[in-house]
This record gives structure tokens, C-alpha cells and sequence, in this order.
């Protein structure tokens, strides 16, 4: 099945055992969530490096982070929410003041949990991470980026936390695309304004420079999968070759990559900017369209944002 | 009484002096929770570790984690004593810039196998080791040490359940039974007994020790290490702050100023 026809954590289930097959350090640390990451394959194919510690996530990052300290490299899988919020004060100390290898996944990011509802719809996953020194964040757009970023997230030094989508993404990149975690890509140049974005944002975002450009606005679109650390240089960039900044991401604005840019720009370069996402509530039981409409996630927000973001240039 | 158990003892004496001295230099500290544990840090690190301070990260050394990570002042002077770290050093304890902060940190303390401070993470971690140690067919045994206060985390009984379940018989902890927690006695805050029922109901070996007793330490360490398809609990009836006279059998002793006529007078009544 070609890679853009398949479901991210069938592509995240691939990787995993590729990658097992070659570095014997390669462990996962599970918590009752097998069957929703597709991780299960991984557990039939190596049973002894797959450690399900049951319905306990706090155990399972520190149990993780015990093996990490004996030179495993474990992969922790739950939702978003229990991989952040549940389980903050483990992953603060014993993985990242500890500064022991774990790679934390947190599955089914923001309006993505559509049915599981408000109490597994984390807004907040990615400002929880962002607080903890020395965490990497990051979150893949498709499957061509999640296969080019895996061996990155194995060899970085310290701890990662990537969101992965469960279902299929929006097909955005191609092979031939150069991939750096921390190196923020620019999808679309433009002049007018600049729409960064990560996750399921990345597609809004491009159909919205799409009916921008039909208005006779020119937007350039960047992909930030690494929300921490920010890439300042292309931030700093896109503000000053376009003056106008939009963040647009399927989390709460408050925290995450919409802070992290106005803050990089208050303090060196200010730029009039408009922050999509979610406004400071819960989440909600409901499908993806539904709940994107209903949050302003959508590309019309972004088109409405962008706007406002020009206007304010005068 | 043999040799061996004579010399443990004499080592036990110099953990606690060194230990009263340290915190009693700096003026304020963990004593009461430090000082129940001269006796079983005698006997792991001069008998039971096989560990090398030549050689601090050797990979098949067994591992110590104490996740009562405030028991830390015990630790440093335990490792100063076996010359892992230099015996000046101990001045230093929880001073600015210090490599000995108040909860053993991994990254700052040569020969310390696990960051903890949080209660209850420490515990988890120890368990994690125990797996990869399993994984790898490694021949070697993690010890880990947690508190009667500590118990109450829930996160305790998530690792216990866990060790069980998957037989872990490399790995031996230690319970500081000492029965008393910051805001009084253990029974009164949050009661802990049967705490021996509550192991073995877990899938845990216990066996219960007076943990100021050399020979009843080395002999419950030396049936755990032949326990096999279960990991083992020593729980250890300890006194807080044991040895001390300003502290000792004392609630008030978990964080508590120490003068230096205090320090000195304790180090000398010990002989």
C-alpha cells in the first residue's frame, strides 16, 4: 500500500519494527493502549521488548525511564492527554531532569479524538511538554515525514514528545523533501503574509493561502513539526519578508506554537499576528469537521486571521 | 559475632558519623530518614553490591537506587567511603554548586544509578532496570530502597504490581519502616500495616528484619537472592533517626536544624 493511502499508525507500526530489526536498544513501554496505536504487531513480533505495564501510565514512563538508564531506547504510547497531563510530574523528573532517552507518544491530538470526547481531547499536551527543559516536541503531518523523522527521534539526545495522528493525514510531502527535526519547512513562499502550522493544520493552512492568493494575497505557508525547539531563524525570516505572522494549530492557542512565535517576536522583532486554535476550553464529544468548524480550525479561520494580521501592518 | 558482621558494623558507625557531620555542617537537613539507613548502605555497598568506584559505570554492575531520595546524605557519605567520591566533597552537601543536592541526582553524584526526589519514581525506575536487565540475560541484581511515607503513593503499588507480575527475581527493595512521616506518626496519616500482607499479596517474597541488625540484613539479602520467580521485599523495623541523641525516635527528625554542638556532641557520644 503506497505510504500516502495509509493510516499514520500503520506507518508509526512499520517504523517501529524496521527500525527494531537494526538496534537491538529499541523497546516499547506500553500502557493498555496497544490495540488504538496498532503497536500489537510490534508485541507478536517481539514480545520480550514489549513491556505492557497495564492501565498505569505513571509507571510506565518511569519504568521506561529505568530501562532508558540501563541504554534502552523506549517508545511510551497512550493519548495525548495521558501522556502529558497524567503523568506530568514522572515525565518532568525521572525522563527529562533525569535527561534519559524516552520517546513519548501521545496518540489522537486535539479535535482528533472526536468521539472519545472531552476527557481524552487534550488542548493542552503540547503547552504541558513545552514547560519541561529539554523537551522536544514535535508532531508529523504525514507519513512521508513521520518515516523521514523516525531515525532523527531515535538518535536525538534526550527526551522527545511526538502527537501522531492514529488515522489517515492529508498527504502533504514527497519523498524528495528534505527533512531536519527542528527546521522548520517552508511549504509556499509569499509576501503578503506567513501561516505556520503543524499537524492537520499544515493542509488548512495551504487551502487557505490557495483562497487567499484567489483574493490577491500572497501567503507563504511553513510547516513547524518541531514546535520545541522553535526554529527562530525561519520565524525571524517569514516575519520579516512578509510582516504579517499567522500560527495555526489543532490545540489550545495558549502555550504552544502560537506563544512560542509571539514570544520569539515581542522580544526581537514585533510583528502584527493572529493565533489560530482553540480559545481556551475543553474538548468536546464530535467528528473532526464538526468540532474544527465549531473551534475555528478550519481554512476560512485561517483566511480571516491572515486578514486581520495584514490589516494591523498599517 | 564474626568478622565480617564486626567489620559491617564498624562501617555502619562511620556511614552515621559522617552522615550527622555532613548535614550537621551544613546546619539543616533529612536526618531522621538518613540515619536508619547506615546499617542496610553498610552492608550493600561493603558486602552485597558488585559494584567497582574505579570503574562507576561498568555495565553489568548491579544498581542501588534509593527512591526515599531524601535518605541522599547517607548516600554521599556511604560513596565517600567506598571512594567513589572524595571524602571533602561531603562538606559540600546541598551547598551552592554542589554535586550533592539534597535528592540524589544521577547526573551530578558519580556512582548514583537513578535520579529521584518524587516519591514513588524511583521505585518504578528500579523496576524498568530489572526488565532491561532481564532483556539483556544480564547476571546482576538491582536493589532499590523506598519509605514507609513513601508507600502511600499510589505509583509504589503500580511498580509492586508490576515486579510481580512479571517475576522479577533480580530485583530486591528494602522498606525504611521507621513508621513515622512528616506530619506524625505513619499509623495516624495514612496507616500502612499489614504492610508484609500487602507484598505478598502483590506476588512479592518479604521477609521482615530489624534493619539496624548486620546479621539479619546479610540473611535476608542472601535468601532473596536465591528467591526465584518472585522479586523480594526486606522490610526493615528501623528507628528515625537512629544514633543521634538530639533526633533519635523522634517525629520532628524528617527535615530538622542541627547545630554544631549538636553535630559534634552526637559524633562523639558514638564513639
Amino acid at each position: 500500500m503506497a505510504l500516502e493511502n495509509k493510516e499514520m499508525r500503520e506507518v508509526y507500526a512499520d517504523l517501529l519494527l524496521e527500525y527494531a530489526a537494526k538496534d537491538d536498544r529499541l523497546v516499547i513501554v506500553e500502557a493498555d493502549l496497544m490495540k488504538a496505536v496498532k503497536t500489537t504487531i510490534f508485541g507478536q513480533t517481539y514480545p520480550e521488548r514489549t513491556i505492557n505495564v497495564g492501565v498505569a501510565e505513571a509507571n510506565m514512563i518511569c519504568v521506561a525511564a529505568g530501562m532508558a538508564a540501563m541504554g534502552k531506547v523506549p517508545f511510551t504510547h497512550t493519548f495525548t492527554p495521558f501522556a502529558t497531563r497524567r503523568c506530568c510530574d514522572q515525565v518532568t523528573l525521572s525522563v527529562a531532569y533525569a535527561g534519559l532517552h524516552v520517546k513519548m507518544v501521545g496518540s489522537d491530538p486535539g479535535v482528533t479524538a472526536e468521539l472519545n470526547g472531552g476527557t481524552h481531547m487534550s488542548m493542552e499536551d503540547v503547552a504541558i511538554m513545552r514547560n519541561i527543559p529539554n523537551m522536544l516536541i514535535f508532531e508529523p503531518t504525514d507519513g512521508v515525514q513521520l518515516r523521514k523523522a523516525f531515525p532523527q527521534i531515535i538518535d536525538h539526545e534526550g527526551p522527545v514528545y511526538m502527537r501522531l495522528l492514529r488515522l489517515q493525514p492529508v498527504s502533504v510531502f514527497s519523498e524528495d523533501d528534505e527533512f531536519t527535526l527542528g527546521k522548520a519547512i517552508t511549504l509556499r513562499e509569499g509576501k503578503d503574509v506567513a501561516i505556520i502550522a503543524y499537524g492537520i493544520m499544515v493542509s488548512e493552512a495551504l487551502e487557505a493561502a490557495e483562497i487567499l492568493k484567489n483574493e490577491g494575497i500572497d501567503a507563504a505557508v511553513i510547516n513547524m513539526h518541531t514546535i520545541k525547539p522553535l526554529d527562530e531563524e525561519t520565524v525571524l525570516k517569514a516575519a520579516k519578508e512578509t510582516g504579517a505572522i499567522v500560527t495555526a494549530e489543532n490545540h489550545s492557542i495558549l502555550n504552544a506554537l502560537g506563544s512560542a512565535v509571539a514570544e520569539f517576536l515581542a522580544e526581537n522583532y514585533p510583528t502584527p499576528m493572529q493565533r489560530v486554535g482553540v480559545r481556551d476550553h475543553f474538548g468536546e464529544v464530535g467528528k473532526r469537521e464538526f468540532l474544527m468548524e465549531k473551534y475555528g480550525l478550519k481554512a476560512a479561520d485561517i483566511v480571516v486571521a491572515a486578514k486581520k494580521a495584514i490589516e494591523m501592518k498599517k | 559475632m564474626n568478622h565480617k558482621v564486626q567489620e559491617l558494623q564498624a562501617r555502619a558507625k562511620e556511614i552515621r558519623k559522617l552522615t550527622i557531620e555532613s548535614i550537621g555542617k551544613l546546619g539543616i537537613g533529612h536526618i531522621g530518614g538518613s540515619l536508619t539507613l547506615s546499617e542496610v548502605l553498610a552492608v550493600l555497598y561493603f558486602d552485597t553490591l558488585r559494584i567497582d568506584p574505579k570503574n562507576p559505570k561498568m555495565e553489568n554492575r548491579d544498581r542501588f537506587i534509593l527512591s526515599k531520595g531524601h535518605g541522599g546524605p547517607a548516600v554521599y557519605a556511604t560513596l565517600a567511603l567506598k571512594g567513589f567520591i572524595d571524602m571533602d566533597e561531603l562538606d559540600t552537601l546541598n551547598k551552592l554548586n554542589t554535586n550533592l543536592p539534597s535528592h540524589c541526582d544521577m547526573n551530578k553524584t558519580t556512582g548514583v544509578d537513578m535520579t529521584v526526589g518524587s516519591l514513588g519514581q524511583g521505585f518504578s525506575a528500579a523496576v524498568g532496570m530489572a526488565v532491561a536487565a532481564k532483556l539483556d540475560k544480564k547476571d546482576l541484581y538491582v536493589y532499590a530502597i523506598i519509605g514507609d511515607g513513601e508507600s502511600q503513593e499510589g505509583q509504589i503499588w503500580e511498580a509492586a504490581m508490576l515486579a510481580g507480575s512479571r517475576k522479577l527475581d533480580n530485583l530486591i527493595a528494602f522498606t525504611d519502616y521507621n513508621k513515622m512521616q512528616i506530619d506524625g506518626y505513619c499509623k495516624d496519616v495514612n496507616g500502612l500495616d499489614p504492610l508484609d500482607k500487602k507484598w505478598e499479596a502483590f506476588g512479592w517474597d518479604v521477609h521482615v528484619v530489624d534493619g539496624h541488625d548486620i546479621t539479619e540484613l546479610l540473611d535476608a539479602i542472601q535468601k532473596s537472592q536465591n528467591t526465584k520467580e518472585k522479586p523480594s521485599m526486606i522490610i526493615m523495623n528501623t528507628i528515625k533517626g537512629k544514633g543521634a541523641y538530639f533526633c533519635e525516635n523522634q517525629v520532628g527528625s524528617h527535615n530538622m536544624p542541627v547545630t554544631e554542638e549538636m553535630w559534634k556532641k552526637a559524633v562523639e557520644m558514638l564513639g
